[in-house]
Order: C-alpha cells, then structure tokens, then sequence
C-alpha cells in the first residue's frame, strides 16, 4: 500500500516519518557460525569458541536452524524468499567485534519485501518492510568494572539475528510500538525468537524525522537500542519534539545516531564510530552463496502455526467476535487457545471472550502470570459460563465462584455453587412470599409508588433482592413486584 | 589515475594503520607503481559476465552447506585465551570504549 | 641401519624402513632433528618442541608394534608456519604471532598426525605468506641450499629449503598465488597445489579466502601422491568451502599405463598443451631451454604437445593482486591486538592501540597489501576494482577450460627465472609481482597445478616445469609427474653438501 493512504496525525504541523530497524535473536541452540551455545547470561566468554573469537585458522559453518528461522519469518509476513543470498562482510574495527568484520547480508537477502499489518485503536495500520536479512551479533563491551578500561564478553558474538527493516511508513510514536508490539508477537508467535527484551533478545532501532506535509523526507537520527515499549514511545516523543523546535529554530537536523537515557527521557547522540561510513562490503568467501530450495520452503509451511492476524480473522467469522475483542485474545497462542476450548465447550462465544479479557485477565496481571498458569482451565470456566446462561447463577454471583475455583477450592463449578449457596432463586412461589412481607414492611414506598414517585419501585427492587441474599433472579422479581403493585 | 597523500591517509586510518609521513610517501609511490599495471583492465569488456568468487563456480554449481543446529563446543576459555595480551576475569581488556 | 643414512631416504623407504622396523620413528626423528638443527644457518625451520615430536614417534612406533602398517606411519615431517598446531608456536612468520600458541590443529596436520605422521617442527615461511622470496619472514631470510646467496622462493620457502637439504622427507606448504610451485622450482623439489577446496583450509592462517590451498612438497611425485591422498578430504564440520568430494588415492595411476600406452610410451596419447604466453620474452632463455628439454622427454614418453593460448595470462597479475589484497585486508583485521597477537606497549586510546599494535606487528609487504586491498574495496572503488578482478577472473577461468577442449593437461615454466639473489629485489614489489605471472593463472582458476625438478639452468640453479591439470584431475598429474621421475633423475639431485 502506498505511503499516501497512510494516515498521518501532525505535531505541531509537522508529519513524523518513522522507519524500525530490528534486531530478533533466534532461537537456536547453537550460534550462526559456530557450534558454542547461545544460552544468555553464562560466565564471561565461557561460550565463545575458538569460531567466536576469530582465533587465526578459524572458518564460518552455517546453522540450518537459523535459516530455516528466516525462512518462517518470510512466510509470515508474505515476503519473498530468495531462492540465492548472499552473506557478506560488514568491515570495521571494535572490541565487540572479534574478527574485524560481521558477517551479514548486504546486496542480496535472504527475506525480501512483505508486510506488517497491525490495529491502532480501530484503524486497520500495515508497516512495508524492506528485507529481513541474517547476520551474526557481535560481543559485548562492559564498561563499568575497570578504571580506565573496558573489559570485552563475546559470549553473544555469533548469536543468530534477524535484522528486519521497515520502509518509512509509521507516522506516530503509537504507531511505532504498535508495529514493534504485533512484529514481537509474530516473531515469538512463530517460536524464531524468545522476544525478551530485557535480555536483548528483541531490540529495536528508529530512524526518526520530521517533514511538513507534502515535503521531501527529512534527515532522519537513528534512535538505537530501545528495549521497552514504554521508552520506545518516550524516546520518539521526545525525539520529534527535539527535531521539531531545532528545525523551529532555524537548525537543519544533523543524521546522527542517539541514545535513549530513561534517566533523564533524553536523547542523545553517540560518538560516532569513526569511518562508520565506509565498511567495505564484500562478499565472504568463505561462504558459498545460500540456496533454498522451493521444496524447504513448502516442508516449513506446511510445519508453521496459523498466524495470529489469520486466526482473529476466524475468531471474528465463526464466534461473531468483534475485531476488537479478537485481536485481545490472539496475543498469544496459549490465549487463543483457552478462549476456543471454553467458547466451544460453553457455546457462549462472546461471554467466555468477556470472561477471560475481563475476570481471567485481571487475576492473572494481579498475579503476574501468564495464561500458560491460569489455575482455573478453559473447561472449567466453560461450565461456569453454561451455569450464568441457564440462570442458575447471576453474573455477581459467577463472580464469587471465580473466585473459590481461582483459590483452588474444588474444581467442580455445580458442587461450589452449592456449597458457596449462590444459587439463583427462579422458584416463583419462594419469592412472591419474600415480596409479599417487602410490601407490608414497606407501606409507604409502596404508597408513594403508586402516588406516581417510579424511583421508590427501583428501591423495592433493591429490598427483595437484598431480602433474598442475592438469590433472586433480578428480571423474576422486577415483573413480579410490577403485577402484585398494578 | 593516481593516488595523492589524502588517500594514503584515509585507507591507512581505515585499515588503522599507522603512517608517518616518510612512509606515506613511499607507500604512495609503491601503490601508483601497483596501480599502472592495474590499467590494462580497463581495456577488458566485462559487461554481463558474473563475477567468480568461487573457483570450481566455472565448472559446476557451489551452493553453502548447512549445519544441524547442535550446541557441541565445550568451555575451552583458558585455552582459548592464552595468547591474550590482557585479561581480567575471563574478561578481554582494552581501552575505555566510549560510546 | 646407520643413523646417518635416515635423512637420505624419501617417505616411502622411510615408511617402508619403520615397518620393516629396520629403524623406528624414534631413531628416525632423533636423526632428523639433530640434523635440522645442524643446519639452522639455512633459516628453515622456526620452532621445534623436541619432547613433543619424541612423544608423537613414540606413539607412532607403538602402532607399528601393534602390527599396523602405513604409507605415513611414523614418518617425521614438517609444517609450514601458517599451519597452527597444538604444542609448537604458529606464527605465520609474523612478528603479530610471535610465540603464538593455537589451542586446536589444522585439519591437515590433523589428518596427517592420524595417518601416524611424526611433526619435526615448523617451517619459516614469508609474513601471512605474501611473498615469492622468503624474504618477507618477521624471522629471517630462508636461504636456498643450491646457493646460499640466493633465495628459496615463497611464501613456502622453509618446506622447499627442508625438503631440498634433506632436513625432512616431506612438508606442507600453501599455494595462494604459486607459493607451493614457485619454490618448488627453485629449490629443485617436487610439490603439488591440488583443486582449490580439495585440502581443508581449516587452521590455515587466511590470506586469501578464495585462493588458499594447501598441498606437500617432497623429493618426487609418488612421496607427494601419499602425502596428499592423507591431507585432503571434505572438512564438512569445519570448511564451507571445502569440496564435498570423496577422499581419494592419489598413488591409484602411479606407474599406470594410459589406455592404449605401452611400457615403453606409458604415456601415449596424453596430449600436453604449451601456453603460447608461458614461452615469450618475459622467461628466462636458461629456463625456456630446461623446460623445453623436459617436454621432449614427455615426447618420449608418448605424449603429444600442442600449442595453445591463454591469453589473459598478463591480466592475472592485475587480477591476483586486487582480489588477494581485498581478501587479506578482512582476513587480517582480526589481528588487532585484544583477542591475540602483538599489543604495542605504549598507546593513547583505543584507535592508537589498534594503529600502533598493528603497524608494530605487521611487516611492509603486509601493510602494503591491506593498503591495496583496503583501497579497492573502499567506497567509490569496489566496481572498478574488486568487481572487475572477479568478472575477469571468470574469463581467465573459461579461458582454461577452452584449452582443455585441446589438451589433457598443460605445461610451462613454474617461473619465469631461477633464484635470485637474495635483497636482489626486496625493494621493488611489483616486480616481485610480475614474477608471479605463470603461476597466478591456475591459482585464480583453483585449478591442481604442479611444479616437477626439470634440470639446471644458468649458474646451475635448478628449473621446475609446471603441469596444470583440470578440476580433480590431480592423479592423472601426478601419473604424468611420476612418468617423467621414472624415466629422468632431476628430482634425485641434491645440492652439494647436503
């Protein structure tokens, strides 16, 4: 889709063009070009093989996994996969970067073209992306332990990456977490990348620039590393408005690459790395062109789970699910999952959707868990969601058994109505007589009601329901107490 | 064409090598003397061949091999690390890295 | 068997001699060893670790009391210095890996170890290979036993100058641009360069991804068909650009008649293509006339020569001399002085450590070679340059493979001259790298060539003959080389004094 339709909201009569580069680490056991592990957090450079380090006489092995990762990438967002990429050599000089060079993909990538397509509120948004290409992670270098001196971990140099890059087609901060929210949601939906962001396992960088409307694009700063959604907003917010009051001010934008400080919810710009400008690409040779054969492509399809857009469409189409409500429960598969077990086995689609965006969802975030630990199981709330439909108990009441099946007392949904008492009193005789003695308790609301006063009849309501412990069904005794006061 | 001192300067600072003047000049005249006899390719109509990265490429197709995603490369870091000109807790040590 | 005698004998006898157990690996490396040392004013060996070679022999020796037999089995050889090896340093004969210790081996001193192969040590070598004289070794010149005035050759001048002075039956050598042949010739020794990614460059120190290949030189063909049939391999785990052919037995045509041949013209109806550009003007008359003795031996043989051109032969210089530099300036950007390798003592900041630990490490050549190599891949430069070589590179490579529409293999000159003298040439590098120009062809094609000991030319300096073959064709070379070694005595010739 063209970049017009895009809906642009100005600041201050500027349009923000915003461009994502992302880094995904997949989720393999081994690193791209090596055999040493990926797991996060070992002692330093305990995993960073003689490969790794760039030890003279080492030489660059390929991981199938790491690409057939790109290859799943590619099919879930409708790119191209090429049929011949090519890695090549990123060359320059940094202590992260053990041998010299990073071995990524350069003229020709693996995924090329495709599309994000994601809501913003209930506007339907899709983000173009350029090309997904592979490259290796470089080390680490940790600055605070030594005076003077920076002390270098390679444990992470070698890690497989994703680099996925975006065309300038977000228009808001929103948008941009937006985008980076549905893109994490894929990459771990599809299990390439086990997307914590704290860990670095998901990182993003925004190219940022302002233009007004109509304008050729603006020079665009490169916001690097941001590893929360909450800075990722903060960081553009602040971002724009530092671009808009320097244009303002009669400064042109300098392209530069910045920092997010949450500290002090600034940015600002890097020293530049020196000559970054001329890496000398060329292709490795010591790396054959990587070919995928179409019948791989078809052999990881055919393996791949049904996307999350896909399945909210379907939620949509076979519950009556509004859009809204879809798109909540297809944040993750386990999610999706727990809704359809108990929409299927309680036939109340729309219900069980409430329940669990609703009760489910709120104990689960009071309790930190995630729906893989819910205590109480989709059939379960199944059986709750039949006893709310058939009246046996009130919507509060359901509440209250939510409650005792979430505390773990009893998992049967009938045997705790019954013993909590909840259950709804739809035996007209019992409640006739309950209104009776409300009536001839409450003569002169009863009297007032009659002399024309409609709120003293919500009142009497409010009695026999009170009088009943709850019990009551609430329409039952509305028409009731209507025909005894005609 | 020939290369001028500027040159010299910016692919030794590129290649981060260190060039005095004395040494720029002769690495000037080395280089300009190299790149006479790199001329004559000039001359050579290359238009729609692919290059060759590969040598047996010309005979027959070379495609990459790929590897079972196997975690086998045990903690070798004391081995590894040996010929480390300066370590400290496992950690390479180099001058502060300002970012 | 006298211990004096041990050095005399090439890989097959000494192979033959242990089994039989008429000497053991032990005896044999304890002689060579003494006699390496002996003979340390030759500047061809760099390090040795003595109690480690024992341990090897002995261990060899222990297989053959358990009843088993080799072609390599407790044969002591040598490595050339861009092999790293656990337990001696590997320098690349560069002050950046002075007393380097690599905690792993190359695949192919791996693969010969198995073989039951003995390490006498390793072999001085040009800086990270770059050169065609030795000359460019942070460790001293390698002199030339035919003439101590002259130089070996390069970058595997220690493995031709230990093989020539009988400091070792056998070594490994790497041909990038003719490093394997080139000394080969000059030190009258035998040595193969086999089909690019037939030898794991595994444990290869890189110079040149695209062109490294690593391959033996000895005193005749049938002792370098033994050692490669155990060097080359596919490396799948370790090498992406090793080749995935089979290991092969490169002694299976050795004394084999061609079809149809007779005993008497074994190599009736192989036809031999000269290259019209290998005997110009740009080669040495004292070389053209040994080499042309040679082919008229081949004649005798029964092969049949045929003329044919390669005409982009002076264009390989060019060519070779962008791609190799390119290659090397990545290749050697890992030597910045954190993981490994020389650190200089003093320095600012960080950029001055990388400046001044590399410029202290690395020798001119080498630095002229990253200056090369970092200009043609720079921005603005990449299509004129590197695009370029590599277009051309193809048309050199076709240009081979139409000549061998007419012929089964092809002859020349390994170099255009003999030795020269030593310092003759150290302060001229392109005319260094004009003298590259019959062995860059094959190199930059990957192509198996040869170098085979063709005689003597002017001063009595000795002239190889090079035999280029086709793609995995190395055994029908070898099978022209050893024809050639049956029927002449060139390649038994030793200096005087050794």
């Amino acid at each position: 889709m063209s970049e017009k339709k895009q809906a642009s909201l100005l600041v201050h009569g500027y349009e923000v063009v915003i461009g994502f580069e992302t880094h995904a680490q997949l989720a393999t056991q081994s690193k791209i070009f090596s055999r040493a592990p990926t797991a996060f957090g070992a002692e330093p450079n305990t995993q960073a093989c003689a490969v790794d380090l760039a030890l003279p006489g080492t030489l660059p092995v390929m991981n199938r996994e790491a690409v057939a990762h790109a290859i799943r990438l590619g099919l879930a967002l409708g790119s191209h996969i090429a049929e011949q990429s090519v890695f090549a050599r990123k060359n320059y000089f940094y202590p992260d970067l053990p041998k010299g060079y990073q071995i990524s993909q350069f003229e020709i990538p693996v995924v090329q073209g495709g599309e994000v397509s994601f809501f913003l509120g209930d506007e339907k948004k899709t983000v173009r992306l350029v090309r997904a290409h592979l490259e290796e992670d470089a080390g680490k270098s940790l600055h605070e332990d030594f005076i003077g001196q920076s002390g270098i971990d390679l444990n992470r140099a070698g890690t497989p990456l994703l680099e996925i890059v975006t065309e300038p087609d977000i228009r808001s901060s929103a948008e941009a977490v937006a985008y980076a929210k549905e893109l994490h949601k894929i990459v771990t939906w599809i299990g390439i990348c086990d997307g914590n962001m704290q860990e670095g396992s998901f990182r993003c960088d925004a190219n940022v620039s302002v233009r007004k409307p109509g304008a050729p694009l603006g020079t665009r700063r490169e916001i690097k590393n941001l590893n929360s959604f909450k800075f990722m907003q903060q960081a553009i917010d602040y971002e724009v408005r530092w671009q808009i009051e320097q244009i303002e001010d009669g400064h042109a934008i300098q392209q530069a690459t910045v920092l997010f400080d949450p500290d002090t919810g600034e940015t600002r710009a890097m020293r530049t790395k020196e000559d970054a400008a001329d890496y000398r690409y060329f292709p490795d040779p010591d790396l054959p062109p990587l070919v995928i054969a179409r019948s791989w492509v078809d052999e990881v399809k055919a393996a791949m789970p049904e996307l999350p857009r896909q399945m909210a469409e379907r939620l949509v189409a076979d519950y009556g699910l509004p859009e809204y409500d879809a798109t909540t429960l297809t944040q993750s598969p386990a999610m999706a999952a727990y809704f359809e077990t108990a929409a299927k086995a309680s036939g109340q689609a729309k219900m069980a959707s409430n329940w669990i965006m609703g009760e489910v969802s709120r104990r689960l975030n009071s309790e930190e868990k995630d729906i893989a630990q819910v205590p109480v199981s989709a059939e379960t709330l199944a059986a709750l969601l039949k006893r709310i439909a058939d009246g046996t108990v009130s919507n509060n009441a359901a509440k209250q058994v939510m409650d005792a099946l979430w505390a773990g007392e009893g998992q049967d949904v009938d045997a705790v109505i019954e013993a909590k008492g909840l259950k709804q009193m739809n035996d007209s005789g019992a409640l006739e007589a309950i209104i009776d003695e409300v009536m001839a308790a409450n003569a002169p609301m009863v009297e007032q009601f009659r002399a024309g006063k409609d709120k003293a009849f919500n009142a009497l309501v409010g009695l026999v329901m009170k009088a009943s412990k709850g019990k009551a069904n609430p329409q039952q005794a509305n028409e009731l107490l209507k025909k005894k006061l005609g | 064409m020939s290369l001028t001192l500027t040159d010299i300067g910016r692919i030794a600072n590129l290649a981060r090598l260190e060039m005095p003047p004395a040494q720029a000049e002769r690495m000037l005249t080395q280089l300009n003397g190299f790149f006479d006899i790199v001329e004559q390719m000039k001359a050579v109509d290359t238009s729609g061949i692919e290059p060759l990265a590969h040598p047996t490429a010309v005979i027959d197709h070379v495609s990459l091999r790929l590897r079972p995603d196997v975690a086998s490369e045990p903690n070798n870091r004391e081995a590894n690390q040996q010929s480390a000109p300066a370590v400290e807790r496992g950690l390479f040590l180099v001058p502060k890295v300002i970012e | 068997m006298s211990l004096n005698d041990l050095h005399q004998m090439g890989v097959a006898e000494l192979a033959a001699a242990i089994a039989d157990k008429q000497t053991s690996s032990v005896e044999a490396a304890q002689a060579l060893l003494a006699r390496a040392k002996q003979h340390q004013n030759l500047g061809a060996y760099l390090s040795f670790n003595e109690d480690l070679t024992l341990a090897q022999a002995k261990a060899a020796d222990a297989r053959v009391a358990a009843g088993e037999r080799g072609p390599l089995l407790g044969v002591p050889l040598a490595h050339k210095d861009i092999f790293v090896t656990q337990g001696f340093t590997s320098t690349a004969g560069s002050k950046m890996l002075e007393g380097y210790q690599s905690p792993f081996d190359a695949t192919v001193v791996a693969n010969l170890a198995k073989a039951g192969a003995v390490t006498l040590g390793k072999l001085n070598c040009d800086e990270f290979a770059m050169g065609g004289s030795n000359e460019n070794s942070a460790y001293g010149v390698a002199r030339n036993p035919w003439d101590m005035e002259r130089v070996p050759g390069g970058s595997s001048g220690g493995s031709a100058v230990a093989v020539a002075a009988r400091l070792a039956p056998a070594t490994t050598g790497t041909d990038t641009g003719g490093s394997i042949r080139q000394p080969a010739s000059f030190c009258n020794v035998t040595g193969i360069k086999p089909t690019y990614g037939r030898c794991s460059r595994y444990g290869m120190i890189a110079f040149a991804s695209s062109l490294d290949q690593a391959g033996p030189m000895a005193r005749s063909a049938a002792d370098c068909a033994t050692l490669l049939s155990a060097m080359a391999g596919p490396d799948i785990d370790r090498d992406s650009t090793s080749l995935d052919h089979p290991a092969e037995d490169y002694t299976r045509l050795l004394g084999t008649l061609r079809e149809g041949a007779t005993a008497a013209q074994p190599l009736k109806g192989l036809r031999v293509g000269l290259p019209k550009e290998f005997f110009g003007e740009g080669c040495a008359p004292d070389v053209v006339a040994a080499v042309r003795t040679a082919l008229s031996e081949y004649e005798k043989l029964g092969a049949t020569l045929v003329d044919i051109s390669l005409p982009r032969t002076e264009l390989s210089i060019p060519v070779y001399y962008i791609i190799a530099p390119a290659e090397a300036s990545s290749n050697l950007s890992r030597f910045d002085g954190v993981k490994f390798g020389h650190r200089a003592a003093q320095y600012d900041d960080l950029i001055d450590m990388y400046k001044k630990s590399r410029s202290e490490g690395f020798g001119p050549e080498v630095q002229r070679r990253i200056m090369i190599g970092t200009y043609v891949l720079s921005h603005g430069y990449y299509d004129a340059y590197y695009l370029k070589a590599q277009q051309i590179r193809r048309l050199i490579a076709q240009d081979f493979q139409d000549a061998f529409a007419q012929c089964d293999l092809i002859a020349g000159p390994a170099a255009p001259t003999t030795a020269w003298k030593i310092g003759e040439m150290s302060d001229d590098p392109v005319a260094n790298y004009l003298a590259d120009i019959f062995t860059l062809p094959a190199s930059l094609a990957g192509l198996p060539g040869m170098s085979v000991p063709a005689g003597f030319g002017a001063g009595g300096l000795p002239v190889g003959l090079q035999l280029i073959g086709n793609y995995f064709r190395e055994a029908e070379l070898l099978q022209a080389a050893d024809a050639f070694q049956r029927a002449t005595d060139w390649h038994t010739k030793t200096p005087e004094g050794f």
